[in-house]
This record gives structure tokens, C-alpha cells and sequence, in this order.
């Protein structure tokens, strides 16, 4: 597997469950049993930033939010962490859902590659969410009381439990690849209740994907109109939808250059393709609603100015619309969306096109109600690195000892 | 529901409103904190309630005859325009309000007399209410490790006495008027019908996000000073919702659950259907029958 120079030596302790493998000078595996993790300068580098992450987590439940923890106020109530961790982590964990309706409900063979890798990115990306939003909360030690007291009324309630709901779900969907190596006597329980699993995995995140969205009808005459919309919801939820596609094709990337794993070019294709279908519609939708609100001569301006200061905010949701949504479209429409680089291509826009959009909705959008630009402290972003090294670490270890990549063994 | 009518013209700036506040609901004064009073006062975590202070230039000769070149406030003649005026501010305890619509854990709710309470012991501390809210009300304890959302609370409990709020009760020159939100805004219209011109034709809080408790008259345009307007003169200022703000929130939810129970039920038909062709294509692929799971 190795192609390094050096001979791979291996260390066992005498009752051989720990070993230790010298893969080359900068890369060694460490094993337990029959599980393994290779150790890179890189993966290094992330179980670092990880650690940080967890020391300034733990800081910030003792002394609280304050600078230097984060720059947040009273006219910057949320922030990096509330962007980063529950509106743009929640929106790429989106694929899981996409991927599982097309997969399991519809039953669209080409698509199995897809499966079970985009059910990880979103199961980690969910539990990262639920610690992200822990550690926001400025009362952390009630983070139990929406269970309790109901503030049905409210969009973000749903979510809370859309979001709890959806988790359990997910790792009860995981159960079912888990117990194929461990546990075995368990599998055929997780298999019986599959259908039943996976048709609440599709519906209940449909729900809170779009009232994620929903939260920000309340800020209206607060967020910039370039964002908020009588419909945000429904650009929350088709934008989810559209970057599970964009978020596959990273996956794939990621599966090739780490482990050479292939997968078939058509199954990508049919993908995307998808994925820029669903972004044509949100993309008409999104000019439409800004025609009729008025706001098209802003991005129009922003465009007649591109280099000048004066419409930032235009210019990051013009950059947002035509580099994001549709970049992504023109290449998965054209012979680029045909090859590998070019599928790539349209995963990484894709991706950073509903990211960034989440940003703007969190941060870039209230810059005008708050009147200044709010910019992270060096911890917030620690913490957001750290998130984001923990979710890949988990991901790479889960893919390293469980059929993940692979299509299903034995499954109807 | 209660309310409280302000006259914007009789107050003078004293500040007792902001200090009997502060004795009220014991908060402390806190050194490097927004003022109470001044051009710079700002609500925050200790204040609930300041004074603004708000220089403009009016046009004395507007005024009518009774009062010409002389600013009824600050005495200011006709030589010099600059008038001052001052601008209580405290949260507005809309009808519906934002706020209450947007907590997950019920901490915000409106007791009988339409005052808008916090209930920390329910808070999560997300912070939502603090965007929510069109006025910027609600506002948070950041230097605490364990910190709470705050804001005025309309002194429920001295409304449940039959009292009026506390702000209200040591005015001294009874700039605030308590009393029953309807026949308040009776009045207030009274006043600006009968005072011939010198007051603006508008009782903001009226018809504001659907209609405040704290109501508002004023004899300077309420943009100018520092209100949040529901048609702003200046082309930068977003305009104020006339709508409170939970009608866009209250069909959503309702309809939510009911869409989402919808969709499951499809979800379900197009799982049964689309497995039945792919178990029916499998068995002619092979002559030998699918696994079933």
C-alpha cells in the first residue's frame, strides 16, 4: 500500500494488540487490535489544531465569550462559530440526506458509490454542529431546556430538534455499516429497520434545512435585503440540496488522491449533473426574488465597480451568485463536466458558493445594521480549524477501517 | 394590554428615569459601560434604560405664532437653529414581539399587562432575540462567565401591584404617562390634534411592527432622532417592518409539520414503488430472487 523508501517496520508489544508501523521517516501507523491510523506531517498538523481547539473551548466555558475569546457584542451577537458550525456546517453536512434520497428512496443504482461516504461527512458534520452550537451558547450548562420548555413559535426550535432527531438517525444509519465488522450478531437488526430510518433520515432534515433559513425572517429590516427574502427558507433548502452533489465530488477527490480509490466517472457525472440542475432552479429563483425586491440595480452597481469600496456587500453576493451557483452550473454543463478535473472543479465552487452564501447570510449581511465590519479573533478561528481538522480526522480513520468507500457487501 | 405614552417635548434630561431603573431592578453601575445620559447613551447589559441626548437643527420659524423663535426645551431663539432634545429609551414591548416568537426555550414571554419578561432560569443564550428584535433591545452579559440576556421589563411586578413602572414614577416633569395602551394612544392623538402644528402628525409605536406598548409623540421627525423608521428619508437606513415580525414566522411553523408529514408519506410511496421495479429488475437480471435485506 506504502511506496515509500524506506521498509515498513513494525513494532508489537508482546500480547501484540498495540503495534507501531515506520512507514517512512515522516509517516508512521499506529495500530490497536485490528485497527490502524497512519500518522502523517499533516494529520500531525490537524490533531494539533484540534487539541488548541479543545483548550479554547475549555477556556471559553469558564470565563465566557468576551474578548480575547471571540470579538462578538451586543451588536455582533453571532458570529464565526455561529456561521461556521451550525448555518455552513449544517448546509455541506447537507449531502447526506440528498444523496440517501436518491440512493435509497429512489433506488438509482449509479449512485450507490455515493452512499455511504456522503452518510459520514454528514453524521460528522452533524456532531460537530450540536459541540459547535454547545460551545456558542453563552448559557451552555441550559442547553437542555428547549426539551423542556417548548418555544414552539420559534424556527429555531424545529431546528434544535430537526437537528437531534436527524443525528440519532444518522448514527442509527451508520449502525448498519459498523455492525458489518463489529458487533456482527446486531446487523440484522439495523437492516430490518433501514427503510423506516432512511425515510425519516430524508425527512426530517428537508424540514430544518429549510428552516435554518426561516430563522432569518424574523431579521427583517435587519439583514441586508441582498439576502434576506420572504422565501430565504427556500434558498436554505434547495441550496442544501444542490451542495451535496459539489460536496461528493470533493469526497471522491479526497478518496482518489489519499487511498487511489476510483470512482466511476458516469456515477460523478449523473451527480453533478443533478447537483447543477437543482442550482439552475435555485439560481433563477434567487434573480427572480431579487428583481422583484428591488435589488438587482445593486448588484448591478456592484458590477459597474468592482474595484472600489463602495458596495461591498453587492459585490460579495454578486461574487457569491456568479462564482458559486453559476460557475458550477456552466461547468457541469459544458465537456469540462465530462472529466474528472472538471467534476472537481464544480465541487469545489459548488462548495464554496453555498459556504460563503451562509457566511454572508451570518456575517456579511448584518454589516450594515451593525454599522462596522465584525472580524474573528485568532481563537475563533482556532476553534473553526479545530472543528473542521476533528470532522476530517474522524473521517479518515472511519474510512481506514470500515467499508466506506466501497459499495455495500450485501444489501438490498 | 398597558402602556405608557411619552411626550418627547417635556422631557429635559434629567436622567432620574435611568437611576430609579437602576435602584428598581439593582443594577449596579458599571465604569466602563455606555452612559445613561448624553449624546453617547446606549442600552447595554447594566442599562435598561437611558436618556439620549439628540442636537438638531429645526426650523424655529415652523413653530406656530404662540411660540416662534423660542425652542419650548431649550429656550434656543431663532439666531441659533441647534436645539436639543431628549430621547428615552428603553424596549418598546411591541404587541407581538419578535423576540418572544424567536425564543426556543420560552425565556422571553408577555405577561397580562403586555410586558415582555425574561426568564433566565430558561435561557439557553443563543442570542437569537437579540437579532430578532427591530429595536436592538435585548442585549447580553459578555464580561460574564455566566451571563444573562437583558433588557427593560416593563417593572412587571409593579404593574401587578397596580403601580406604574419606575421610570414612570419619578419623572418630574411627567414626560411619561401610564396607563391603558388604547386610551393612550387616544389621547396621544388628542394632543397632536389639538397643539396645531407642533407636533409631528404621528404617534410612533402606532402602527410600528405592529403596534408597541411605549408609544411616542414628539414635535422633531422621529428619524432624526434616532428612531427606526417605518419610511426613512435617508436612502441608507432600512425601513422598519409595519408587520410584526412573528406573521412571517407563525404561517412557516404552522405549515411545516404538516408539509414535512406530507413529504414523508411520499417519501415512503416512492421507497415502496421504486424498490418493487428494482426487486422485479433484479429477478429478471438473475433467474435466482433478491436477497431481501
Amino acid at each position: 500500500m506504502f511506496t515509500d523508501m524506506t521498509v515498513p517496520q513494525t513494532y508489537k508489544t508482546e500480547s501484540g494488540l498495540f503495534h507501531l508501523t515506520l512507514n517512512s521517516y515522516l509517516s508512521f501507523t499506529v495500530g490497536f487490535h485490528d485497527w490502524t491510523f497512519r500518522i502523517t506531517p499533516l494529520r500531525l498538523l490537524m490533531l494539533l489544531t484540534a487539541a488548541a481547539a479543545g483548550c479554547i473551548m475549555l477556556v471559553r466555558f469558564v470565563v465566557g465569550l468576551h474578548p480575547p475569546i471571540t470579538n462578538l457584542n451586543d451588536e455582533y451577537p453571532w458570529g464565526l462559530w455561529k456561521g461556521w458550525a451550525v448555518f455552513a456546517g449544517v448546509a455541506l453536512a447537507g449531502g447526506g440526506y440528498g444523496t440517501a434520497f436518491l440512493v435509497h428512496i429512489l433506488h438509482i443504482k449509479k449512485l450507490e458509490p455515493f452512499a455511504r461516504r456522503t452518510l459520514l461527512t454528514s453524521l460528522l458534520g452533524y456532531i460537530l454542529l450540536l459541540l459547535g452550537l454547545f460551545l456558542e451558547i453563552g448559557r451552555w450548562w441550559n442547553f437542555w431546556r428547549p426539551f423542556v420548555d417548548w418555544g414552539h413559535a420559534s424556527p429555531l426550535f424545529e431546528v434544535f430538534w430537526c437537528v437531534t432527531i436527524y443525528t440519532i438517525i444518522q448514527c442509527l444509519e451508520l449502525a448498519e455499516i459498523i455492525t458489518e465488522k463489529v458487533f456482527k450478531f446486531l446487523h440484522c437488526i439495523f437492516t430490518f429497520i433501514f427503510p423506516a430510518v432512511v425515510i425519516c433520515g430524508v425527512m426530517v432534515p428537508s424540514m430544518h434545512q429549510s428552516t435554518l433559513g426561516a430563522i432569518y425572517l424574523l431579521m427583517e429590516g435587519r439583514l441586508t435585503p441582498l439576502w434576506w427574502s420572504p422565501i430565504i427558507f427556500l434558498f436554505f433548502l434547495l441550496s442544501s440540496l444542490m451542495v451535496g452533489p459539489a460536496m461528493a465530488m470533493l469526497e471522491s477527490a479526497i478518496a482518489y488522491f489519499t487511498y487511489g480509490h476510483k470512482t466511476p466517472l458516469p456515477s460523478m457525472r449523473l451527480l453533478a449533473r443533478i447537483g447543477g440542475g437543482i442550482m439552475l432552479v435555485y439560481l433563477v429563483l434567487r434573480l427572480g426574488d431579487l428583481y422583484l425586491r428591488g435589488q438587482i440595480p445593486v448588484l448591478a452597481d456592484a458590477a459597474q465597480h468592482l474595484f472600489t469600496p463602495d458596495n461591498i456587500e453587492g459585490q460579495i453576493c454578486l461574487g457569491e451568485i456568479a462564482l458559486g451557483v453559476l460557475l458550477p452550473i456552466l461547468i457541469v454543463f459544458s465537456p469540462l463536466g465530462s472529466t474528472y478535473i472538471g467534476l472537481v472543479l464544480f465541487g469545489i465552487f459548488g462548495t464554496a458558493g453555498v459556504f460563503i452564501n451562509r457566511m454572508d447570510v451570518v456575517v456579511v449581511g448584518m454589516v450594515h445594521d451593525s454599522g462596522y465590519w465584525y472580524f474573528p479573533t485568532v481563537m475563533e478561528w482556532i476553534v473553526c480549524f479545530g472543528f473542521a481538522s476533528i470532522g476530517l480526522l474522524a473521517y479518515l480513520f472511519l474510512v481506514e477501517n470500515f467499508n466506506i468507500l466501497n459499495e455495500p457487501e450485501h444489501h438490498g | 394590554m398597558k402602556g405608557v405614552l411619552v411626550d418627547l417635548t417635556k422631557c429635559i434630561g434629567c436622567g432620574s428615569c435611568s437611576v430609579a431603573c437602576k435602584l428598581y431592578n439593582d443594577n449596579k453601575w458599571v465604569e466602563d459601560r455606555a452612559e445613561t445620559g448624553g449624546p453617547r447613551a446606549q442600552l447595554c447589559d447594566a442599562n435598561w434604560t437611558v436618556v439620549r441626548q439628540v442636537k438638531l437643527d429645526k426650523d424655529l420659524n415652523a413653530l406656530p405664532l404662540s411660540e416662534k423663535k423660542v425652542d419650548a426645551v431649550s429656550g434656543a431663539t431663532d439666531s441659533s437653529n441647534q436645539v436639543w432634545r431628549f430621547v428615552k429609551t428603553q424596549c418598546f414591548h411591541c404587541a407581538e414581539p419578535a423576540c418572544v416568537a424567536s425564543c426556543f426555550a420560552k425565556a422571553l414571554q408577555k405577561d397580562e399587562n403586555g410586558a415582555t419578561v425574561y426568564y433566565p432560569n430558561s435561557c439557553v443564550g443563543c442570542r437569537y432575540c437579540m437579532l430578532a428584535c427591530p429595536f436592538h433591545t435585548p442585549k447580553f452579559e459578555w464580561e460574564k462567565p455566566l451571563p444573562r440576556i437583558t433588557k427593560c421589563m416593563f417593572c412587571s411586578g409593579r404593574l401587578k401591584k397596580g403601580e406604574s413602572p419606575a421610570c414612570v414614577s419619578v419623572c418630574p416633569t411627567n414626560v411619561m404617562k401610564y396607563g391603558d395602551r388604547d386610551e393612550l394612544l387616544q389621547e396621544a392623538k388628542q394632543i397632536i390634534a389639538k397643539s396645531s402644528g407642533r407636533y409631528v402628525e404621528h404617534v410612533y409605536g402606532e402602527e410600528e411592527v405592529g403596534g408597541t406598548a411605549w408609544i411616542y409623540i414628539s414635535d422633531v421627525p422621529f428619524e432624526q432622532l434616532g428612531f427606526r423608521v417605518m419610511e426613512p428619508k435617508n436612502p441608507n437606513s432600512y425601513p422598519l417592518p409595519r408587520k410584526a415580525l412573528p406573521h412571517w414566522t407563525e404561517p412557516y411553523m404552522h405549515w411545516t409539520p404538516i408539509l414535512g408529514g406530507i413529504w414523508g408519506v411520499v417519501l415512503a410511496g416512492l421507497y415502496i414503488i421504486t424498490r418493487r421495479n428494482k426487486v422485479a429488475a433484479e429477478k429478471n437480471a438473475s433467474s435466482q430472487p433478491a436477497a431481501n435485506g
